[in-house]
């Protein structure tokens, strides 16, 4: 087959119906650069949705779960050993909170190599006193460098330094919303009680906000070492390893494993948060079934404007068939121009969906719920354009297919006897 | 001499309303060199011959022989090479391209069998206009040209494979005298110059005198060759 005669032949009958070619094209055109708009924006707000939760919380994290002994004294004695045993209202006692030798486990961690970073954590829960009421919240003891490379803990300070927290002794940082509750200013100095009465008084040096409100009401960190002096324990007390992984799809496995090899609690993420993942796919399906049916219809599009071309073309495709061309090389003409107007029309398309999508990326967008975003979240992943481009091509394709068999069916002997 | 083209008792039928016999059991051969004319009343079935022979129509009983090849049970592909290859079209209408210009149009079927290079193509696309006395309008489109200038287009781009055969059906038919003259004049001088095999279909019994030999049908059969 002369694939290049094709081609030429292909253009000619193009260029001659040069309107039709470019409303048809105009069709695939638009349904791409919206096809790229709307999966851009969607995932850029799935990944901001997801990074609220996600990049705050730990692959894995190891703890101490607060439970009564599975191995009871009655079923280690001999003298029950055939014995089915019931035990009724089991407590728990003497459960330590802490991570025993936390800092050999974490020697451990650092040295397996799926493991991209380790940070311990101490929470404590404290009464915020605010005159003479208290309000009840946490205090997060971290390690806080090790927390801002894991968990990019700075993106969430809206005022103040994180690095203050370390530098200066018996700081906080306390949520946005419990800080307008406690009115209390960046330099003050507010004032907390234990569980055990102990009250501690702690220097404000900055606000965090997290987006979630709630856990800004409660919330507020402190460096390891001053969450330890306000709870009385030694300098070894942990209760929580934070562990992030360099795949996280590994985490549930890995889990499982540490949890067996160090005698702890372990929980992943994927168990944690699975509402997460479930509602980010519902929205890449939203978006792509959206950018499909816009194909369609651009497909339906060129599939007319072949069909008129065909019966114009009447003619000149009878001469061509009569001349030597087979119906294989008829079929492949339709085709081609049914491709080149998917190729043509999508690449235009993937240019004005990048261009839609950055000025998207720059339309401004200021919530309170989330400080350190300013515009439109846009997720430009190259996939997205692959996609597109593949689709379009394919969509056309299929467009073409009927038209073409139909031109390369016309019996030459019909048309022109006709005349 | 060779025989260029042979058909053994074809028949054809159309179905559509009724079965009607269009051509009962023709046979006849066409000697290299020959300039035939076809002539019979319209509804004669002449031009349903036409088309057979031309392996177009493929729906017919009997033979067809070309270059001593059967074209039964060959492929729609294969046809359309021996079309391409063998046998030069000439209709009533031009049938050019309009969107290529008088040399395309005459180039189509050369770069289609792609014997020669796009150059030579056209080079020997250029010396079939030449001949026929419009190698000036060769850069125009199709649709800037005259009726009489057209059919000598179409003839060129029967001619531009060398085939084994020329056919026309009513070639001279939409034409007005004086072009019919030029047009007639042209197979003619293909002909008997250079000795090309020529199968025309026409009523233009004036034009069928002048040929070397008349095949006349009537009723779907042949009463004289």
């Amino acid at each position: 087959m002369n694939t290049k005669l094709i081609f030429t032949i292909a253009k000619s009958l193009l260029v001659a119906r040069w309107r039709q070619t470019l409303v048809a094209a105009i069709g695939v055109t638009f349904s791409i650069a919206m096809f790229i708009t709307l999966l851009g924006f969607m995932t850029g707000l799935n990944d901001l949705l997801d990074g609220l939760i996600l990049n705050r919380t730990p692959h894995i994290k190891l703890y101490n779960e607060l439970k009564s002994t599975p191995n009871q004294p009655i079923a280690i004695s001999d003298k029950f050993k055939n014995n089915y045993n019931f035990i009724h209202s089991l407590k728990p006692s003497g459960t330590r909170a802490e991570i025993y030798n936390y800092g050999a486990i974490i020697d451990a961690l650092k040295n397996d190599n799926r493991v991209f970073g380790v940070a311990p954590k101490l929470v404590a829960q404290v009464f915020y006193n605010v005159g003479a009421i208290d309000v009840t919240g946490v205090i997060n003891g971290i390690d806080v460098e090790a927390e801002n490379k894991l968990f990019y803990f700075q993106d969430y300070i809206t005022s103040g330094k994180f690095i203050d927290l370390k530098n200066t002794p018996n700081s906080i940082i306390l949520g946005k919303g419990l800080a307008d509750k406690m009115l209390a200013n960046i330099g003050d100095v507010v004032q907390v009680t234990t569980p055990k009465g102990d009250r501690i008084q702690l220097k404000v040096v900055g606000y965090f906000q997290s987006g979630l409100q709630d856990f800004d009401k409660t919330q507020s960190y402190a460096s390891l070492t001053t969450a330890q002096k306000l709870l009385g324990k030694p300098s070894n007390y942990v209760t929580d390893i934070q562990i992030k992984l360099t795949d996280m799809s590994l985490a549930p496995l890995v889990g499982k494993e540490y949890a067996k090899v160090f005698n702890l609690d372990a929980e992943d993420i994927q168990t944690a948060n699975s509402q997460f993942e479930t509602g980010s796919s519902v929205r890449s399906i939203i978006s792509y079934a959206v950018g499909i049916t816009l194909l369609v219809v651009a497909g339906f599009g060129i599939y007319n404007i072949l069909n008129m071309m065909i019966y114009e073309k009447m003619d000149s495709i009878a001469i061509l068939k009569a001349t030597g061309f087979s119906g294989k090389d008829v079929n492949f003409i339709f085709i081609s121009i049914a491709l080149t107007i998917g190729f043509f029309g999508g690449l235009a398309g993937l240019i004005s969906g990048f261009g839609l999508s950055m000025v998207i990326d720059n339309v401004p967008f200021n919530t309170a719920a989330l400080p350190t975003i300013k515009t439109y979240p846009i997720n430009y992943n190259p996939k997205f354009y692959v996609i597109g481009i593949i689709f379009s091509l394919i969509t056309t394709y299929f467009a073409g297919l009927f038209p073409a068999r139909k031109a390369s069916k016309i019996d030459p002997v019909v048309i022109i006897r006709g005349k | 001499m060779s025989i260029v083209l042979q058909a053994k008792g074809i028949s054809k039928n159309f179905h559509d309303p009724v079965t009607i016999q269009v051509l009962k059991d023709v046979s006849f051969e066409i000697n290299r060199g020959e300039f035939v004319s076809v002539i019979g009343k319209s509804g004669c079935g002449k031009s349903t011959l036409l088309y057979i022979l031309s392996t177009m129509d493929t729906d017919y009983e009997g033979d067809l022989l070309i270059d001593g090849v059967a074209m039964r049970n060959k492929k729609e592909s294969e046809l359309a090479l021996v079309r391409n290859e063998k046998i030069g079209f000439v209709f009533q209408f031009h049938y050019l391209l309009n969107e290529f210009s008088v040399l395309r149009n005459v180039m189509l079927p050369g770069l289609k069998l792609g014997k020669y290079t796009e150059q030579e193509v056209e080079h020997r696309a250029m010396e079939k206009l030449r001949v026929l006395g419009i190698d000036n309008e060769a850069h125009k489109l199709a649709n800037q040209l005259s009726g009489g200038q057209k059919q000598r287009v179409a003839i060129a781009r029967a001619l531009i494979n060398d085939p084994l055969i020329i056919m026309g059906d009513e070639p001279t038919g939409n034409l007005d005298k004086k072009n019919s003259k030029i047009v007639f004049d042209i197979f003619n001088e293909l002909a008997h110059e250079f000795k090309q095999t020529l199968l025309i279909v026409t009523h233009d019994n004036e034009f069928a005198q002048s040929t070397d030999r008349i095949i006349e049908m009537e009723d779907g059969r042949i009463i004289r060759m």
